[in-house]
């Protein structure tokens, strides 16, 4: 069985490439797409052990988001969450999301799933980092820690 | 818990008055957590042909991929579209040839043939064909499924304007 550390460079190498290769970036569309069939390719050989969700803006289509677990389901989504967090964190974003919330409305979302993870996951991590994409790209928009190393 | 059970699914294929009425559900699950309330089953091949697919999401998306490749390279050659009963064939020996490794689902095909008389089957995992009269049904509700459309069919009937609730 491989992991995700392996295939998420092999994804990102493969998007470069096409790039390199063609000029213009792959659609967000498109590389949840590419890694689907590679999951599903690899599936019933040598499975990646992986959960995906996908996150990426393109000028032409705006912002998406997309669900990709390792059994290679693809699915495009407006909230996603994997792992035993998901269940506090998917029903705080159904009863606070709503479609076109601004940063810090989101912001202020991801921190009350943040509380939530604290309070009740019994193997909660202790740092979470929130990233944003937008059309200025990928970053780090902050951490929320609560040991210092 | 089954393969078969681990998104979860509902299909439906009937036929009615010169016309099919083919239905899903829109739930995708990992198991008994809901991920999405507007998930895809049903598959347009061409104008007259339509495709369900029940059973696991991945293999699901992996089958219709597949199948729309070699439908469009049918259309390229034969320069027509294909004929359901040619597809559900097609779709049939897809299926066995995985046969000791198969996809895990459950088609439901519904079409309208020549003269436009409507077709529909169902077929299991690993292709064998169920050709039906009046209605077919596949997924995680087929026991429920296969008691409303018992008491429910009766034949010709006719299309009608449909309200979501």
């Amino acid at each position: 069985m491989l992991l995700g550390a392996q295939f998420t460079e092999y994804v990102q190498k493969n998007v470069s490439l096409y790039h390199y290769r063609n000029g213009i970036p792959l659609t967000t569309k498109a590389a949840a797409n590419f890694m689907r069939g590679e999951l599903a390719t690899a599936l019933r050989k040598n499975p990646y052990m992986v959960n995906i969700v996908l996150a990426g803006y393109d000028k032409e289509t705006g912002p998406s988001l997309y669900f990709i677990d390792y059994i290679a389901t693809m699915h495009k989504v407006d909230k996603a969450a994997f792992g035993y967090g998901s269940y506090f964190a998917l029903s705080m974003m159904d009863r606070h999301y709503h479609p076109d919330m601004t940063v810090d409305e989101a912001i202020k979302l991801a921190d009350q799933c943040i509380e939530e993870i604290r309070s009740r996951l019994v193997v909660a991590p202790q740092n979470f980092i929130i990233k944003i994409v937008d059309q200025d790209g990928a970053r780090e928009h902050s951490w929320r820690r609560t040991t210092k190393d | 818990m089954s393969i078969f059970e681990y998104n979860g699914s509902a299909l439906v294929a009937m036929v009615g008055k010169n016309c099919f009425a083919i239905a899903s559900d829109r739930r995708l699950g990992v198991q008994l957590q809901t991920i999405a309330t507007d998930f895809q089953r049903i598959f347009k091949i061409h104008d007259k042909l339509f495709l369900g697919l029940s059973g696991l999401g991945s293999d699901a998306q992996t089958l219709h991929q597949r199948l729309v490749f070699r439908h469009k390279l049918y259309q390229l050659r034969e320069e027509r579209d294909m004929k359901p009963e040619t597809f559900a064939s097609l779709v049939s020996a897809m299926l066995y040839e995985k046969r000791f490794g198969p996809y895990f689902c459950q088609p439901v095909i519904a079409g309208l043939g020549e003269d436009d008389k409507p077709f529909i089957c169902t077929m299991d995992s690993i292709g064998a064909k169920e050709l039906a009269k009046d209605f077919v049904v596949a997924g995680t509700a087929s026991e429920s499924l296969y008691g409303a459309c018992e008491s429910m069919f009766k034949p010709d009937m006719v299309p009608f304007i449909f309200h979501s609730f």
